[in-house]
């Protein structure tokens, strides 16, 4: 095999980036970038700040003071957020802690085996299994929703947490990158070293490889922990109890309420600010490993 | 490697958990919906108890029904003109972003990259919602400012805006990462590429177009056949966005119409001739376009 030819794609690390930094940005600033940038961060973060300041308002003040003027009922709102059925919100934040982290980290464990089988082995079938997942990344995830919805009710599985779980394990994409993250990462010269001292094919893959894969596995799991985390489809088909849900099918059930009941909508307000928290709080302690290079693949020549 | 020495099933056990998944959540929901797109309910007698309804061959009579339902085509052709608004938009300011930090002329780079990217970071539905009271006429500031200058400000969540008011959400929400893919791709070109252009006198804005653009060609393929796919899908915004506008039709989207079919009308033969058809045009489209642009980003073999 001549995969060590292959790919700049092992997700580089914040050290990687100092060098490249100064060589390229040593030279005039431009106001016109500044200006361009700020005005694209300025509307990126506009919905956030008014989120922000809007949970603070009463359920009166919301439609009535300026928008952008903050006031003190940020603590009032959660507190009466909390209580709504006895904590039913924090429910559905924990749920989704769990739908986005089991799911997660099972499927970038799945992924990364057959990534490293795919990149490291030569077999039959081997062509027709890439293939396969190939066609896999291409297939809309959300059409297979209502199939998907209509296989687990013959089983009786709808309804539980099995059913968000399980069909969140498999991700043709996470297989994809793990396939390029191991032809990358992993030299086969130090497979064959492990294999000369007697280590068998998943020693090798838990103690070598796994560890050699890691920086790639982590961008893996933050993909597939914020698709769980965003997903709406999915679990808004295969739930119908209300204690299973996660934060978007509760949100949106919320909002639903306030059409009738307009006090609501400041619960509502108040949950959206709750809900991206979290995942803010992670995607800019994990920044680094955002680095995904879609059209590695096509370096190669 | 010496493969004689290894076991030969053990590339098949470390595959089998991605291959048991993808059988019975993959394939089979595809292979499924394919078989009760060809089913149909048969009610004999009068149609009370429990023998009285059997499944049977229904031809492709739900794919013509389902083709010829008038909300259909509608719904086709807005996803059409939603997707040449979203796409373009969004994958134009993406590139426009990541060539401005990429250049490195401005001390705002790390924190203009961060605030673009962090909707990524926010649901859909969560996007939707803010977004949604943001366009309430009592919340929107942009009214306040126009009503002070003394314009009549448009009704965002009306009919001929809503189109652009969903489209909106989608650029903001998918705009930060496709920066980041086209950013990554971007620091991936060795600086001696155009290092000497720039000794030669060319502008920044040559380099971008004659060097670096066509360099990272294969990412920006990519990003737009994943957002060409995520396009046809659109289903959360328009849900969220329902409570707050009679404009958004149950059948607004073709997803929503595969929903409507299936949960409201309990037709899950017509939802799952539909779901087929939207499968196979998604299909088409993206390999279609690989196809014409002669992509071999997919197609690595070792």
């Amino acid at each position: 095999m001549s995969v060590s030819t292959v790919l700049p794609v092992v997700p580089a690390t914040a050290s990687s980036e100092a060098p490249a930094q100064a060589h390229r940005g040593n030279r005039r600033i431009s106001p016109a970038a500044t200006v361009l940038l700020l005005l694209g961060a300025l509307y990126c973060l506009f919905p956030v700040l008014w989120v922000l300041i809007a949970s603070s308002k009463s359920a009166g003040e919301l439609f009535s003071t300026f928008t952008l003027a903050p006031s003190g009922h940020l603590f009032d709102n959660i507190s009466d957020l909390s209580h709504y059925r006895d904590g039913l919100y924090w429910r559905w934040m924990v749920n989704t802690a769990l739908y986005a982290g089991v799911g997660a980290t099972a499927s970038t464990l799945v992924s990364a085996m057959a990534g490293y089988a795919l990149a490291k082995y030569t077999f039959p079938g081997k062509r027709f299994v890439f293939n396969l997942i190939l066609a896999g990344v291409l297939v809309p995830g959300v059409i297979l929703a209502i199939p998907q919805y209509l296989l687990l009710a013959k089983v009786g599985m709808t309804n539980t947490y099995w059913s968000v779980l399980l069909p969140s394990m498999i991700t043709p994409y996470g297989i994809y990158l793990c396939r390029i993250f191991a032809a990358a990462a992993i030299p086969t010269e130090v497979l064959e070293a492990a294999r000369i001292d007697g280590a068998g094919d998943w020693r090798t893959f838990g103690t070598v490889a796994l560890p050699m894969m890691r920086a790639g596995l982590v961008t893996v799991f933050l993909f597939q922990f914020v698709a769980i985390w965003n997903n709406f489809m999915l679990p808004y088909i295969m739930l119908g109890d209300d204690r299973l849900y996660p934060l978007t099918v509760g949100l949106n059930g919320l909002l639903n309420q306030g059409a009738n009941q307009p006090s609501m909508y400041i619960a509502v307000v108040t949950g959206a600010l709750l809900s991206i928290i979290p995942l803010i709080a992670l995607f800019l302690g994990l920044q680094r490993y955002w680095r995904v290079d879609l059209g590695a693949g096509a370096v190669k020549a | 490697m010496n493969k004689a020495t290894r076991k030969a099933g053990a590339p098949y056990s470390f595959l089998a958990p991605a291959l048991i998944l993808f059988v019975l959540f993959l394939a089979a929901p595809i292979v499924y919906a394919a078989y009760l797109s060809l089913r149909r309910t048969k009610v004999t007698g009068l149609g009370l108890g429990a023998g009285s309804r059997h499944e049977v061959w229904a031809g492709l009579s739900n794919y013509a029904r389902s083709l010829t339902d008038p909300d259909f085509l509608p719904s086709v052709l807005r996803v059409g003109a939603y997707g040449m608004i979203v796409v373009p938009t969004m994958l134009g300011v993406a590139l426009l972003m990541a060539l401005l930090l990429d250049a490195g002329r401005t001390r705002v780079g790390t924190f203009a990259r961060t605030a673009i990217f962090l909707p990524y970071a926010v649901p859909a539905v969560v996007a939707s919602l803010l977004w949604g009271f943001l366009y309430l006429p009592r919340v929107s500031p942009i009214n306040d400012l126009l009503t002070g200058i003394g314009m009549t400000p448009p009704d965002l969540l009306s009919g001929s805006w809503v189109l652009y008011a969903v489209a909106n959400i989608a650029v903001w929400g998918g705009t930060g990462f496709n920066m980041i893919v086209l950013y990554t791709a971007l620091r991936a070109i060795p600086t001696d590429l155009f290092e000497a252009a720039r000794l030669d006198g060319a502008s920044d804005v040559q380099i971008a177009w004659r060097i670096k653009i066509p360099i990272v060609l294969p990412s920006l393929i990519m990003t737009f056949v994943f957002s060409l796919i995520a396009t046809l899908q659109v289903f959360a915004e328009p849900m969220t966005l329902r409570p707050l506008t009679n404009t958004i039709s149950t059948t607004w989207t073709p997803l929503m119409k595969v929903y409507r079919d299936a949960f409201i009308r309990n037709d899950i033969y017509a939802a799952a001739a539909t779901s087929v058809v939207i499968a196979l045009a998604t299909f088409v489209l993206s390999f279609g376009f690989l196809k014409l642009v002669g992509n071999r980003a997919f197609n690595q073999e070792d």
